[in-house]
């Protein structure tokens, strides 16, 4: 059994030795590191879901090498954003900034949290007022009354 | 009172899904492109057929033109193609493809067994041009007027709807004004 458990880890541990590492483009750690930084506040346009850090789409992997290049020639984070926006839009960005077309993606959740909350506040408020200024009539009042004496004769 | 328990949830529910009915009939791959009504990215490529010959954007100034981006690997490239071709057939605009991320003896036989929409391809091979024009799935279509400005994008196959509602009327009013 032990043996087995053995060969077994030897196994799992010799398929991740084989998998190869994806080799950076650029072997310079920092420019890597500020590399990847980037493409994880970037969206890839093939996967609408992932970032193009996390994406290995064909598009995904040419922005990658792009991005590299463009940090190597020395063009900061910003410009390289800018590149991007201009040829694919706003929605490249997983950030995107507040415009007049961005206004319901920025605060339309607020605003129905705000109508949720108000919603909630006015059925409140009115369901007190009902059960607060209605006294009972004369049949509750003796129903109420035919309760209490029932309860208080099994004491 | 009971009655607007009852019926303040069948509206809520009504409201929402009429609202996500909307949103089905929404294609999320319809990226608005920020290259509308911007001058068409300037690129100088090799011609698919002739590898010592070159186009430029630059030299279809003056004309209103088609820009297709195609490619031999691409699955919906063959769906529009008989819509593509017959377009350029009818002589109404004029045709550039734009070969992305092919080899070029792929793309050549490609043209060969389905036909040749296009009077010249511009020959992409590392996707570089597809990059300044925001391609991200091909094909995608490019209408460029005579100053060289994008005047509409179509992302994913050309179907007889889009050319009869949004291109033919486009490419004459385009011809017409200037």
């Amino acid at each position: 059994m032990r043996k087995l458990l053995v060969l077994l880890l030897g196994l799992i541990l010799a398929g991740t030795a084989l998998a190869k590492e994806a080799t950076p483009a650029v072997p310079d750690p920092a420019l890597e590191k500020r590399a990847v930084k980037l493409e994880e506040q970037l969206r890839c346009l093939v996967c609408q879901n992932q970032t193009i850090a996390d994406s290995h789409a064909e598009l995904a992997m040419d922005l990658k090498k792009e991005i590299r290049e463009k940090l190597k020639a020395g063009m900061s984070e910003d410009q390289i954003t800018q590149f991007l926006v201009a040829r694919y839009g706003d929605f490249v960005l997983y950030n995107p900034p507040v415009k007049a077309t961005t206004v319901p993606l920025w605060f339309g959740p607020f605003a129905l949290l705000f109508i949720a909350v108000a919603g909630l506040f006015y059925y409140l408020l009115r369901r007190r007022h009902a059960t607060a200024q209605q006294p009972l009539s004369e049949a509750e009042q003796a129903r109420v009354q035919a309760l209490l004496d029932a309860s208080g004769e099994r004491k | 009172m009971l009655r607007a328990r009852f019926l303040i949830p069948a509206a809520i529910f009504i409201l929402l899904v009429v609202v996500l009915g909307i949103g089905l009939t929404l294609d999320p791959r319809e990226v608005p492109s920020p290259l509308i009504d911007k001058p068409a990215p300037p690129f100088n490529l090799t011609q698919l057929d002739h590898p010592d010959k070159t186009i430029s954007q630059k030299d279809m100034l003056g004309k209103v033109w088609m820009l297709n981006v195609w490619a031999s690997w691409c699955v919906s490239c063959r769906e529009e193609h008989p819509t593509v071709l017959a377009l350029a057939r009818s002589g109404v605009v004029p045709v550039i493809g734009l070969n992305y991320k092919d080899e070029r003896a792929d793309g050549l036989a490609w043209l060969a067994r389905l036909g040749n929409p296009y009077q010249i391809s511009a020959y992409d091979h590392d996707g570089r041009v597809g990059i300044d024009y925001g391609v991200y799935g091909v094909p995608e279509t490019y209408i460029i007027d005579k100053a060289g400005v994008i005047r509409y994008k179509r992302i994913g196959a050309v179907t007889p709807e889009v050319v009869r509602d949004k291109i033919l009327p486009l490419v004459k009013e385009l011809n017409g004004n200037a």
